[in-house]
């Protein structure tokens, strides 16, 4: 029988290794509905067992990283926002810090305090996605309606504070764009205090769930070992017993000054996956609480009136200011020469910003980092010998947004 | 943010300034001629490794306490020789502490070892410098391209590649 027109190169590789006639190759994706994007994988096939599989990645790849080096310093941030397009807070924060650290900026507390507490926003925002489509996967359509219900309280706070609900590029290099507007911070208030009991919710829906328990666990076996290997991070990591959270043990942004627990599971399964994600939202509502109660006073900018644009009432009333402005915004503001890398705690796990500077106002060198990107790769391993029908539950557990993965 | 530490630039300083790093030990105690030249900025330690021994730097790091590995990615420096500088970072859940490796690749001979083999996850990291550098992994497994289409002729985030336009 010939073999479906896939790509050659895989298809090569595939017949090589194994036998043609007795493994099928079965081509999912790049439109498909549990890939969450143009995810293409093709599989190889024993009966209903999974022998090889290669992710066939690119569909969405747009060259943010070549953009970069064509843009100013502060023209970057919103194509940050339209990498992880879950988490575009924690993006235009790992953007910002590493900028920061290339001009050694002082950033004031409040405007540390109110990057936390957005990024705790953000990652509730990422995970509530991740539930609503992970269980939407394994057949249990109801949470996705429950999730996208907090999910735009989440947006209406994030279009609140940045006039845009989706991408927002309110954290800048220097500070926050705008002063967060009245009734802001009991808007948030608000949600978090309502927030547990909808987790809850969730939870009672699938936790005792024995079509999802049983859908879910011992599925996706990754261990410790292989997953440190294979540069995966974040829950997926945590999930297979290592503890390490970049937000505890290298911090930034003032997260030492915030108490929480990293959820860390031994089961290695997807299962452990859907439990620590859960419970990150729990510490996640906690780290919101801290901001919110211990939120400092002061200024939202760092004092830098060469790097940030001045308010718009001091550029029409003084001419310093006024020259400010002109000079950022025609020729943007030179950087020392140097390259720093910046990782962070995102949703997805540990993402990293690698900057070269040659000391113009354009970054030499952008390269992002992010999670998924490596959690694609322990895909193959976590499917091998495995069911079909589980491909799709690993792929749900791993949290794969295909804008990060291909830039 | 932490207090601003010295720059130390050059292998001297920074064995000199930073005598008990642990990267520095690890690579040091395996081979004392494979760091050709080191840089301690902005709290960031940066090592320039020999060309050769990349793959054997990158065991005796992992071996020393880098037990995550980060990133791959590379810098063109175009016009200057060597035009390449592939970069590699690693994490160390122990020491909490991020360190980069950095190799000078030439234009010419524009391939270094591949890490797939001490590091698994540098797998698709290798191939996306391929793809988007040309820069070939000598020992990978796999090395096709990633994000552009197979037949793509050129390497896109090489300097002489322009941003918009035709190529």
């Amino acid at each position: 029988m010939a073999l479906p027109d896939v790509g050659t190169p895989i298809l090569d590789v595939a017949a090589a290794e194994g036998s043609r006639d007795q493994h099928m190759v079965l081509n999912m994706g790049p439109q498909h509905p549990s890939t969450h994007g143009v995810l293409r994988l093709v599989l190889e096939i024993d009966g209903e067992i999974v022998v090889r599989l290669y992710p066939e990645i690119g569909y969405l790849h747009t060259g943010i990283e070549k953009t970069c080096e064509a843009k100013f310093y502060q023209q970057v941030v919103p194509l940050t926002d339209r990498v992880d397009y879950l988490g575009p807070m924690n993006n235009n924060l790992a953007y910002s810090l590493a900028v920061e650290k290339l001009l050694e900026l002082e950033i004031p507390a409040k405007a540390q305090w109110l990057r936390v507490l957005l990024s705790e926003l953000t990652r509730i925002n990422s995970h509530l996605i991740w539930l609503g489509t992970h269980a939407m996967d394994i057949g249990a359509l109801t949470v996705f309606l429950y999730t996208f219900r907090e999910r735009e309280d989440l947006l209406r706070i994030f279009e609140m504070v940045s006039g845009q609900r989706m991408m927002t590029s309110y954290i800048r290099p220097g500070g926050l764009a705008l002063e967060p507007p009245l009734g802001f911070f009991e808007r948030v208030q608000d949600f978090i205090t309502g927030f547990p009991e909808k987790i809850d919710e969730y939870s009672n829906l699938l936790t005792g769930n024995p079509i999802f328990v049983n859908r879910l666990k011992g599925i996706g076996l990754l261990s410790g070992e292989d997953a440190l290997a294979l540069g995966v991070t974040g829950p997926v990591m945590r999930a297979s017993g290592i503890d390490f959270d970049v937000r505890r043990d290298m911090p930034y942004s003032s997260y030492e000054k915030f108490q929480f627990n990293v959820p860390v599971s031994h089961d290695c399964d997807v299962w452990a996956r859907y439990v620590c994600r859960l419970e990150e939202m729990r510490q996640s509502v906690m780290i919101c609480q801290q901001a919110l109660d211990g939120m400092p006073e002061g200024p939202i900018r760092a004092d830098a009136p060469k790097i940030i644009l001045p308010d718009r009432e001091a550029m029409k009333t003084q001419m310093e200011a006024l020259i400010h402005h002109f000079k950022i915004v025609t020729e943007g503001f030179p950087v020392p020469a140097g390259e720093v890398y910046q990782s962070i705690e995102s949703g997805h796990g540990q993402v990293g910003y690698y900057i070269v500077s040659d000391g113009g106002p354009k970054p030499y060198r952008v390269h992002m980092r992010y999670p998924s990107f490596a959690d694609l790769q322990a895909l193959e391993t976590m499917c091998q010998g495995r069911l079909l029908a589980d491909v799709v539950a690993v792929i749900g557990s791993i949290d794969i947004v295909l804008g990060e993965i291909d830039r | 943010m932490p207090e601003s530490k010295p720059t130390l630039t050059g292998k001297g300083a920074v064995l000199e300034g930073l005598p008990d790093h642990p990267a520095i030990l690890a690579i040091q105690g395996w081979n004392s001629e494979a760091i050709t030249d080191a840089k301690f900025d902005r709290g960031e330690l940066a090592l320039t490794i020999s060309k050769d021994q990349i793959r054997g730097a990158c065991a005796a790091l992992t071996a020393g306490g880098y037990n995550a590995f980060q990133d791959v990615t590379a810098v063109d420096w175009f016009p200057s020789v060597p035009r390449f500088q592939v970069v590699y970072h690693a994490c160390s859940h122990k020491f909490k502490d991020v360190v980069r490796l950095k190799v000078l690749v030439d234009e010419g001979d524009a391939s270094v070892d591949s890490i797939t083999p001490v590091w698994p996850g540098a797998n698709y990291y290798e191939r996306e410098v391929f793809d988007l550098f040309g820069i070939r992994f000598e020992g990978h497994p796999n090395l096709r391209r990633i994000m552009m289409p197979d037949d793509w002729k050129g390497y896109p985030l090489r300097k002489d590649y322009p941003v918009e336009g035709y190529r």
